[in-house]
């Protein structure tokens, strides 16, 4: 396919591998996080990690939306449909995630809860105009790339006088993620996360543009590489990151300028900011509070809020004790250093968010035989 | 979750809508998100919707950058 094949050249990305390793300076280590799960799940399913020369370090971030939701809003979304009769409607990727009691979207949908499978907000919108005797929510989640389509589903559903369709909002914003990781005590203080630079997303970039990144070149001093998710792309990225590391710059460069341009998609940033204000706060699995990362509906469109429609209160719940999704999410810990990784918690069935989502580092990890790492215990 | 492919408009319809064509895939997509989409134009689909126009000149240089690293490394 067009813009695909051409970008997974094998002999090319040894090619580049080949130029990493030249110019890589004997004896520096390059600390690089890939924010996003499209660039982990790329990491793994390609190989990339045995193509690099041991230089490079790469380390996963909390860019998968999946991933960071905290029970609490599965939780939430499970109780539309239960205790309200909600028709809940969602993205495949959030079916399986472990909720409180045992549950998950998927167990509650066996228990005879409404909840249906959507490909897009429109279809959501399409299933509330069908069903106009039944409440119909759309369980919006999703950074940047996932926001603008639910604006336009708001407006749409505004526009129609639609009484019986709401959206439950976890939408989550990536610079907020960058800043709070870069703030950590584990980037700061500890020193348990060295970071030299980022690769960062593709299609959130698309939107936003590679102009919110500047923040962090300046402010932290650190490189910021945008890539596309194709193999050639992050090898790219990588050796692009390590000639501004060897030669002492902290840049906002792009890899991705076929589809990312300075300002990003105004059309869509517009429809955003009409429809969205900013949370002061919002729960991060791994990354706990965060300040200013997410968006809530405006008061405009408070209507079609299925928090206020419904009176949800938010109740944080802890994590399964035995996952370290957390320390995983921040970068502090790999797949690998999880007692349950490959044993207990499998794609399969999954104790954690980073085993359910194919880009959780967890799931890339397994799904492509780097469970292998971990030795085998004889039962 | 941000997964998202490059994809060819092969029709333009009303309503802001478009039919694409992925290896033979078709599908209808919105367009409400972008604008000044032509037929044959290759366009970034995420959920449904079109997220960003792609660039063809850039997507060259792009590869043109990738082959680079081919050039240096072949003594001269």
């Amino acid at each position: 396919m067009k813009y695909i094949a051409e970008y997974r050249d094998g002999a090319l990305a040894r090619e580049i591998a080949a130029r990493i390793a030249a110019e890589a300076t004997p004896g520096r280590r390059y600390n690089l996080m890939e924010f996003c799960g499209g660039h982990t799940h790329a990491i793994s399913r390609y190989g990339l990690k045995d193509l690099l020369p041991a230089a490079v370090n790469m380390v996963h971030g909390p860019g998968c939306p999946v991933c960071v939701l905290p029970i609490g809003r599965i939780d939430n979304a499970i109780e539309l449909a239960m205790q309200h009769g909600a028709i809940v409607c969602t993205y495949a990727d959030t079916m399986r995630v472990p909720a409180s009691g045992g549950l998950s979207l998927m167990k509650a949908k066996a228990r005879g809860a409404d909840i249906r499978m959507v490909y897009s907000a429109a279809d959501a919108l399409r299933i509330a105009q069908e069903n106009p005797d039944r409440q119909v929510v759309f369980f919006a989640i999703g950074f940047e790339t996932t926001t603008p389509p639910t604006a336009v589903v708001i407006k749409a559903a505004h526009a129609a006088g639609l009484g019986n369709f709401s959206v439950f909002c976890n939408h989550v914003l990536t610079p907020a993620a960058i800043t709070h990781i870069l703030e950590s005590p584990e980037v700061r203080e500890l020193g348990l996360v060295p970071l030299d630079g980022f690769i960062g997303p593709a299609h959130v970039s698309t939107i936003i543009g590679s102009q919110p990144y500047e923040y962090f070149a300046e402010e932290y001093a650190k490189p910021v590489v945008i890539a596309g998710f194709e193999p050639l792309d992050v090898m790219q990225a990588i050796l692009m990151l390590v000639r501004q590391l060897n030669e002492g710059r902290a840049e906002v460069e792009n890899e991705f300028t076929r589809a990312v341009t300075a300002e990003g998609n105004a059309k869509a940033k517009a429809l955003v900011a009409e429809v969205f204000d900013l949370r002061k706060t919002f729960e991060w699995r791994g990354l706990g509070e965060v300040p200013y990362s997410a968006l809530k509906i405006k008061a405009a469109y408070a209507r079609f809020d299925a928090e206020a429609r419904f009176g949800i209160t938010y109740q944080s719940v802890p994590d399964n004790k035995a996952c370290e999704c957390g320390a995983i999410l921040r970068g502090v810990k790999k797949p690998t250093d999880c007692k349950v990784f490959g044993t207990v918690c499998t794609p399969e069935n999954p104790l954690g968010s980073c085993m359910v989502s194919s880009e959780g580092a967890c799931a890339a990890h397994y799904t492509y035989g780097r469970f292998k790492d971990v030795p085998v215990k004889a039962a | 979750m941000c997964l998202a492919v490059p994809a060819r408009v092969i029709e333009l319809l009303a309503d802001d809508e478009a039919t694409i064509d992925l290896a033979g895939v078709r599908k209808r997509i919105s367009l409400a998100l972008v604008e000044g989409v032509a037929v044959d134009d290759y366009v970034i689909v995420h959920v449904g919707y079109a997220l960003q126009k792609i660039d063809p000149a850039e997507a060259a240089k792009t590869l043109a950058l990738f082959a680079e690293a081919k050039m240096l490394d072949s003594p001269a």
